[in-house]
């Protein structure tokens, strides 16, 4: 049976699982303790199950529930992990490198520290979105204190060498963050094995509630410390002040023991929905995938279409099929995909992207109408599109002076 | 952001799609926009050389459904018109039509330009002196 709308914007936000919201309802109503009120049941029973679900979280990651902060989100995380870190590690320098694809949560955060006397050296990806990896060795000097380089990107998929990028680091005495909000939940990611320092993650991205996330901070071989950013009650160990969000820690919990369990079974299934996908609208002629397609989310394709534009592709479909599009017609600053654009695409290209983003709770049938629905409207557009017929013509589209503007 | 009727109903049946003869003496072809900015308008009109009313008109448009929506109404509005009067249009026509939001007005702009690049065209072609037009800067 096809449900309509289809969604498939996963990397925006996750539904959330019946199974977490069933675990989150009590902690709104009955036990709606202050996880630190230390005299009384209510507290009590509020800590009790804020520790169950650091576990829960902990375990996920590979990492000890001490080393769990929990914030409001991954772009906190960012926040308090690159800045924290910056000030923390004042003495020993003021040098942090990063990539051009990373999120704006990263990216922002790092002009912010550039503003306030940092250095950055923004890398740029490979074609295929990949940082170089000797690109980031000599990028280091001596007043580097940390490299902060995403696990997954929102926007392609592609996942970034984490393991080797972790032991450059280790090698030249620098801490490692990655913002790890598409991957965790959805691929392995161990902080031990993978060799991360502080790890940023959400609990919207993995089918748990929105406006709750953690930052891991690695407590032995380095023991790591940040600067808190919000002054306050101390909580977490100091490093994040603010009363608990109880109910969204025990839904993240929850939604963390769920993608442990379930990663394999998912992945599998998810993975062969994404191929199908992928390959049925790579029949449409000029058709591209966008990133590297080995090092990659198995839920995550990003494509082009050359000639039509992505706005006016969506509109054809986006009543019952919800996804994004690297266009700049579908942003408010009316610039393209500043991602697509690291990747050394050209606007046209970036202009005509689709990113799906497909979930535990996506259908064959979904997906089998979604391939439907876009060839249909790729073709039709075509039809209109007074740049495909310049391409059949075979007219060099350089050629043309354009009227840009 | 939701689209209006009209603009649908345009995107959903657009009006007039289709390639005119650019080499013939009747037709003027204004081609607007770039690629790299998303949005490319191509309009054609093909002209009456005795009365010179507009007797056809057709579009090509890669860009957003707004950009689209403005050309096919573009289309509609000037066949039957006096390529004079087809001058006068005014990109704010179009978007009062078409209840287009502030974001979209230059997809209205753009459409506003090719009419006036087609009948530049089709002046040049026919010895008569280009029209000139009072920047718009919306863009
Ligand atoms: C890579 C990445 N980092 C950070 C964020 C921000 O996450 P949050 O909404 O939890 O602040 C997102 C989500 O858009 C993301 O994809
Ligand atoms: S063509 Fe880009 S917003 Fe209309």
């Amino acid at each position: 049976m096809l449900k309509l709308p289809v969604y498939l914007d996963n990397n925006a936000t996750t539904p959330m699982d019946p199974r977490v919201l069933e675990t989150m309802i009590p902690y709104f109503t009955e036990h709606f303790g202050n996880a630190a009120s230390r005299n009384h049941p209510f507290g009590w029973e509020a800590e009790e199950a804020v520790d169950y679900a650091r576990e829960q979280v902990a375990k996920l990651i590979g990492a000890d529930p001490k080393e769990i902060i929990f914030t409001s989100g991954a772009t906190e995380g960012d926040n308090l992990g690159i800045k924290g870190v910056y000030e923390m590690y004042a003495q020993k320098g003021n040098h942090i490198i990063t990539a051009n694809t990373e999120h704006k949560a990263v990216l922002d955060t790092c002009k912010h520290i550039e503003k306030s006397g940092g250095e950055v050296t923004y890398l740029s990806v490979q074609e295929d979105g990949l940082i170089d990896l000797k690109d980031l060795e000599a990028a280091i000097k001596p007043t580097t204190i940390l490299i902060a380089i995403m696990y997954a990107n929102n926007e392609i998929g592609v996942i970034q060498p984490v393991k080797e990028i972790a032991a450059i680091a280790k090698k030249h005495g620098v801490l490692f963050f990655t913002d790890a909000t598409q991957a965790v939940g959805k691929i392995p990611v161990d902080v031990i094995k993978d060799g991360i320092d502080l790890m940023t993650f959400t609990g919207h991205k993995m089918y748990g509630p929105k406006g709750i996330g953690a930052l891991y901070v690695r407590r032995k071989n380095p023991r790591v410390k940040v600067t808190a950013q919000m002054d306050g009650g101390g909580h977490e160990r100091g490093m994040r002040s603010g009363t608990l969000n109880v109910p969204g820690i025990v839904g993240f919990g929850k939604a963390c023991e769920l993608c442990r369990l379930e990663m394999d079974q998912d992945t599998t299934r998810i993975s062969k929905l994404r191929d199908k996908l992928e390959t049925a609208l790579l029949k449409l002629d000029e058709a591209y995938v966008n990133g590297n397609r080995e090092h990659r989310l198995p839920h995550v394709s990003n494509i082009s279409f050359k000639y039509v534009e992505g706005e006016g592709l969506l509109m054809g479909f986006n009543k019952n099929i919800a996804l994004s599009s690297g266009s700049a017609c579908t942003s408010a600053s009316l610039e393209p995909s500043y991602v697509l654009k690291a990747l050394g695409l050209g606007d046209d290209l970036a202009h005509s992207s689709l990113r799906f983003g497909l979930s535990r709770f996506t259908t064959e049938e979904q997906i089998d109408y979604t391939i439907e629905q876009i060839s249909t409207t790729v073709l039709k557009l075509r039809e209109m599109s007074p740049l495909w017929e310049m391409f059949k013509e075979g007219i060099d589209m350089n050629s043309i002076e354009w009227a840009h503007h | 952001m939701a689209y209006s009727e009209k603009v649908i109903d345009h995107y959903s049946n657009p009006k007039n799609v289709g390639t005119l003869d650019k080499a013939s003496k009747n037709v003027g072809t204004g081609l607007v926009g770039a690629p790299e900015c998303g949005d490319v308008m191509r309009l054609q009109i093909e002209v009456d050389d005795a009365t010179g009313i507009i007797k056809d008109a057709k579009f090509k448009t890669f860009g957003c459904g707004s950009a689209i929506a403005s050309s096919s109404l573009a289309t509609e509005w000037l066949k039957g018109k006096s390529i004079d009067v087809a001058a006068t249009i005014d990109n704010m026509d179009i978007v009062e039509e078409l209840n287009l939001p502030p974001v979209k007005i230059h997809c209205s702009v753009l459409a506003e330009d090719a009419i006036k690049a087609a009948i530049n065209d089709y002046r040049k072609k026919n010895g008569l002196e280009e029209l000139v037009f009072e920047e718009k800067g919306v863009h």
